[in-house]
């Protein structure tokens, strides 16, 4: 049963790629609208989800320490002593995730027939999407690490092809290969880690290496596990974009809205959070890993968030608060707080899926229109969005009772009190708090507060620019072409239902009384406090990080309710804006440092090494053999000749040597 | 049938021959042209492929030794014999090239205008010769074969070749041939050793093997010597850095089928020669040069990747990324364990699977503009989304992408050498990284963005029939990359009599070529 989970969108992906390959593609046939692909992949993706719950229920039934099916379908790669099998496995940990990635990702489906409606090549879309799903469906659910690695890859492939799906644009092209390269950094260290682990433990299967790791531990040196856990998460700073490798999820933003909401904040991302969930306990013996994983998640939440003040694009924004985000799910992992990284992960996907979704309401509403400065007023235009958007964003800025308060604030508390945690960490997460509720107020109110920044009608820039949108499908079925409006009911409940999520899911998980974590502790144990930490700190850290992201919020509102002051405050620190407007240069700095030498080295390789030294020698043997051979009159025209002059020489002389032998 | 049945190998090997000589006399119109040709040099291939079917079908996986054997006498005042045998390696090798024959002659036909009936004839003479060189089990006869291919090569590259095609041709020979006499030296070494130990010569490979060659624990021994003489015609064909570099150029200068043949059969050529010749006739020397092979694989496989990253040509880019790929064979090899060899044998499937899907994709395209620099094109996914499809997919099997064929055999061999050289496993694994950049960029620059060139625009899709030669390496390439046990059960067996026969035991040292050692000699 747990292979229909990935099957439905297998088959979804198969029934949409080969239907847009043999009657869509191919010149002079029409492309499908997005409802009948669309409708195949979401009833695909739904298919998933009823299996998902249905098995979540199965397991409920279970004793708590045998909470786990496995289904095993076939040997994958069987040498020597390696054997890999093509196995699923869901567990206590696993369920939540294919319920995320089933549910959120049906929504997304759903929003998408109505995001997609004037796309050219919806059926490739869905198709894109059906295989996306496939493939983070194996990443869950593999029992072993190859089959993570193979879902872990592909949700890459999908990235890639999903990012540059509007390829016409060379940016968007260039953008999905980016996030693929830069992917494939952090998957060699996936791979390396994985032969460090096959070495030393023999095995790649979960569970068989858990087993492996509690027999071995204390004989196995620290400095092994905390190079696997290091390698390991080498790949995670690729996939969960984490400094260094976090740059090319901005850009990713180069995808459909749906896109970003699916892969790049609610799903994919976050399988580095899941990676390290699930070897916990080849972290946890690893001191130094752990410290590592916390103050680079701790720092990316900062940094990332201090970069997200400074950008104009709504998705941009997003962007750089989703890596952000996931930087406090490792600061969680990183402490030993692993339930709470993954309870951030549940919480993330829905508010940070509804506030993609509402930004792609928004910008299908505005005509493409990404800029923020450029909005304004929307609440007046598109009220439905407005509402959901503004629990979204209540949501990720901490207010108590929504969701992100409860796992944010859970994540502060272990960063203080656990016993890798430190004041230091907690005050990078608690500072990152504070950013995250200005900037995302910022983006709040430019958007649907003030006078609108846009003319009413015509849009003719905003159209100009949306080439890959049919021109002449454009606009059809809506009634008032040109103006800003709400989107269709397709698109608008499945925001209904996240925001209904986004407001509730952090009750699974109230502090002291967390289902959640109780839930997962056959996989996650429970972590150990630092004993001389104060337990009623817990209220007085809490006390202030809701003081603090309120006053990031009211700070937020009433710099940019009079845009003029901000515009000044703007040119004050100026400087400072300027590099956060830049990213702090980091991509400079990596075409400075990497590329750009790589290059070099390859052009000197290939046109000095390889034309200059090596050809020259051989020719230069050609030319001394050539030049005897005319010596010799027994060429006449071609090389043919040399050859067989060669041949004869060498066998006289080999024959020589045997009859010298002989005798 | 039963004469069929115990002489098939021959039959694989002459049928094709003899199919290409009736196919000479068929009729041509008066302009010279033969329409039938193609026919009928398709249906050969075919036929072959169907006949190689049979070898699978009853070749026994557990058979502890070389399969369908034939044995007849040659020369035998010199010990020549006609040897033919068959393991699990080599089984999958001859599918291969039988598999790989209907593909490229299909492939041809609106390439090849001028003297068509030479032309057919010459590539199933080739397809005669490389299965004739993957069976055979005396050295002798496998000299001849090896000797053979590069005949009906040169030709291929000389007449239906590029504006170079002459210097392709010469500079494709010079290589080839000083590795080939160096070989051929060696190999008459070796029969007079054997002389001396046994009392009689013989090429015979299974004879061979019992032979005890002195030293190979230092560069002067002889063991030593022998070796490098045939590891340099290995290392040629395979071709390792640095003798690369007439690779690039016989590419871009060879017909498609050309280059589809030479990176699908005739590279692997070296792989299988290390496998059935270096390493077991040689293991002492193969243990004294393991580390400088490691290395040398491991600088291939970036060096390749690096210098194809910058080519402006884009046949000339999968022919580095051919130098990156069969790095990862000679690694997998050197590693010397199973898992490393089982994923080199796998890899020299996989490179010619993917490696010719990628040449016949940049045929279709040049014979569409004749033109191969990247820069020509830009944006051509929209006038030819199918071809985009059949590309990317070849550039996740040549990336190695988990599903796809290529991860299996870069995953084996990177795990195997990390088992080895935990060092040169990591400076080997940068390989994927690079990989996916020469390759997702080039893609980029031909497929994506705007569609500058106006001439792009009249660009047609793929036909049916270029359709039909792609779909069986499409197949091919999801096939090999999730179920590889299927042709690792065939292989198993010989895989690890290969290693164990390559596992090296101390022999006596010895100064110089005559100086043997006392015991063997009391055969004389």
């Amino acid at each position: 049963m747990i292979a229909l989970i990935p099957l439905f969108p297998l088959v979804g992906f198969l029934i949409n790629g080969v239907w847009y390959a043999a009657a869509q593609a191919p010149e002079g046939r029409k492309a499908a609208g997005s409802t009948a692909p669309g409708v195949i992949a979401s009833i695909a993706i739904f298919s998933s989800f009823v299996v998902s719950l249905l098995l979540f229920i199965q397991l409920q039934g279970l004793p708590e320490e045998a909470r786990f099916i496995e289904q095993n379908l076939f040997s994958w790669m069987k040498v020597g002593d390696l054997s890999v099998d093509m196995s699923l496995r869901v567990d206590v940990l696993s369920t939540l995730f294919t319920l995320v990635i089933t549910g959120v990702g049906t929504l997304i489906h759903v929003y998408s027939i109505g995001y997609m409606s004037h796309d050219a090549t919806p059926g490739k879309f869905f198709a894109y999407l059906n295989l996306f799903c496939f493939a983070m469906l194996m990443l869950v659910l593999g029992s072993s690490l190859p089959i993570l690695f193979l879902g872990w890859e592909g949700v890459g492939l999908c990235s890639y092809l999903l990012i540059g799906y509007w390829y016409e644009d060379e940016e968007k092209a260039k953008a999905g290969k980016k996030a693929f390269i830069v992917n494939r950094v952090g998957d060699l260290g996936f791979l390396l880690g994985m032969f460090l682990i096959y070495t030393t433990f023999k095995t790649l299967d979960f569970s068989a290496l858990k087993v492996a790791v509690e027999a071995m531990g204390p004989s196995v040196p620290e400095a092994t596990f905390t190079a696997i856990a290091l390698l390991l998460f080498v790949g995670c700073m690729g996939k969960s974009a984490q400094i260094p490798l976090y740059v090319w999820l901005p850009d990713a933003m180069a995808g459909p809205t749906p896109v970003s909401a699916l892969i790049h904040a609610a799903t994919m991302v976050t399988s580095g959070i899941y990676m390290v969930s699930r070897l916990n306990f080849i972290y946890t013996p690893s001191h130094t890993a752990m410290q590592f994983m916390a103050v680079v998640g701790a720092l990316t939440a900062f940094f990332a968030a201090t970069i997200a003040f400074a950008q104009r694009d709504i998705k941009k924004v997003l962007a750089y608060s989703t890596v952000s985000q996931l930087g406090y799910m490792f600061l969680a992992c990183g402490v030993g707080a692993f339930g709470a990284g993954v309870f951030h992960v549940i919480t993330h996907a829905f508010f940070k899926a509804l506030l993609f979704l509402g930004a792609g309401s928004v910008i299908h509403g505005m005509h493409e229109e990404q800029d923020i400065f450029k909005m304004g007023g929307l609440k007046k235009y598109m009220p439905k969005t407005w509402l959901v958007f503004a629990i979204a964003w209540l949501a990720i800025c901490g207010v108590p009772g929504l969701s992100g308060f409860f796992s944010k604030d859970e994540i502060l508390w272990m960063a203080f009190a656990s016993e890798h945690g430190s004041p230091v960490l907690w005050a990078l997460g608690a500072g990152t708090a504070v950013m995250t509720a200005f900037y995302m107020t910022r983006l709040y109110r430019l958007t649907f507060y003030g006078e609108p920044r846009f003319k009413s009608e015509g849009h003719s820039k905003a159209h100009g620019k949306d080439h890959h949108h049919d021109a002449a499908d454009h606009g059809h079925g809506h009634g008032h072409h040109g103006g800003v409006h709400e989107s269709p009911a397709v698109m608008v409940v499945p925001l209904q239902v996240l925001a209904v999520l986004s407001a509730l899911g952090g009750l699974i998980g109230i502090p002291h009384a967390s289902w959640l974590e109780h839930w997962l502790e056959p996989v996650l144990p429970h972590h150990a406090l630092n004993a001389s930490v104060n337990p009623s700190m817990e209220w007085v850290l809490m006390g202030l990080s809701v003081a603090g992201g309120v006053f990031g919020m009211v700070l937020a509102w009433k710099i940019y309710s009079d845009l003029k002051y901000a515009e000044s405050l703007k040119a004050k620190w100026a400087p400072l804006h300027k590099v956060l407007e830049n990213k702090w240069y980091v991509d400079e700095i990596y075409e400075a440092v990497f590329i750009r030498p790589i290059q070099k080295i390859s052009e000197f390789l290939w046109k000095s090494f390889d034309v200059k030294v090596i050809d020259q020698f051989v020719l230069g043997f050609g030319r001394v053999s050539a030049w005897t051979g005319q010596r010799a009159r027994v060429l006449q025209t071609g090389s043919t000749q040399v050859y067989a002059f060669m041949l004869l020489v060498g066998l006289v002389i080999t024959l020589g040597y045997i009859i010298y032998g002989l005798a | 049938m039963a004469w069929l049945e115990s002489n098939l190998l021959s039959a694989l090997v002459f049928f094709p021959l003899a199919w290409a000589l009736v196919g000479l006399a068929l009729p041509t119109d008066s302009s010279g042209k033969s329409s039938s040709g193609k026919y009928w040099a398709l249906t050969g291939s075919l036929l072959t492929f169907a006949l190689s079917l049979l070898l699978y079908g009853s070749f026994d996986a557990n058979g502890a030794d070389f399969q369908f054997k034939e044995l007849a006498e040659w020369i035998p005042s010199l010990g020549v014999s006609y040897h033919l045998g068959l393991d699990g390696i080599s089984l999958w090798l001859v599918l291969l090239t039988t598999f790989l024959m209907p593909i490229v002659i299909l492939g041809s036909f609106s390439a090849v205008e001028s003297r068509e009936k030479e032309y057919y004839f010459l590539l199933l003479a080739l397809e005669a010769a490389m299965i004739g060189a993957f069976v055979a089990l005396d050295v002798f006869l496998f000299y001849v074969f090896w000797e053979a291919m590069l005949i009906p090569m040169y030709f291929l590259v000389g007449i239906w070749g590029g504006k170079d095609r002459i210097y392709a041709a010469m500079k494709f020979f010079l290589y080839t041939l000083v590795g080939s006499l160096l070989m051929l030296v060696a190999i008459f070494y070796l029969v007079s050793l054997h002389k001396t130990q046994f009392g009689a010569f013989s090429t015979n490979l299974l004879d061979l093997y019992k032979v005890q060659v002195a030293g190979g624990d230092t560069f002067w021994s002889p063991q030593s010597l022998v070796f490098l003489a045939f590891a340099l015609a290995f290392a040629i064909k395979v071709p390792l850095f640095p003798l690369h570099t007439w690779l690039p150029d016989a590419h871009v200068q060879a017909p498609t089928a050309g280059s589809v043949i030479l990176a699908g059969v005739l590279l692997k050529m070296g792989g299988y020669g290390f496998l059935r010749f270096a390493f077991p006739l040689f293991p002492q020397a193969v243990q004294f040069y393991q580390p400088m092979f490691l290395a040398l694989g491991a600088i291939a496989i970036v060096y390749g990747a690096w210098v194809a990253m910058v080519q402006p040509d884009i046949k000339k880019l999968v022919a580095y990324s051919s130098v990156s790929h069969m790095g990862y064979v000679i690694l997998g090899l050197f590693a010397m364990n199973t898992i490393g060899a089982t994923g080199a044998v796998y890899q020299m499937l996989n490179h010619g699977i993917s490696t010719p899907g990628l040449f016949l994709l940049v045929g279709m395209i040049y014979e569409r503009r004749h033109t191969r620099e990247i820069s020509d094109y830009g944006g051509i996914a929209k006038v030819m989304p199918l071809y985009a499809i059949a590309l990317i997919i070849m550039t996740l099997s040549s990336v190695a992408l988990p599903g796809t064929n290529g991860f299996v055999g870069e995953f084996l061999i990177l795990l195997g050498t990390w088992q080895t050289s935990r060092l040169v496993g990591a400076i080997a694994g940068t390989g994927v990284i690079f990989g996916a950049i020469y390759m997702l960029w080039m893609v980029q620059r031909v497929m994506f963005g705007p569609l500058k060139n106006e001439e792009n625009r009249k660009l047609k899709d793929l036909t049916g029939r270029e359709l039909l030669v792609l779909a069986p390496l499409t197949v091919a390439v999801f096939v090999m990359g999730v179920a590889p046990n299927f042709f690792f059960s065939k292989m198993d067996t010989s895989i690890a009599r290969f290693l164990e026969k390559s596992r090296a035991t101390p022999v006596a040292a010895a100064k110089t070529l005559n100086d043997q050692p006392a015991l063997a000699r009391q055969g004389e």
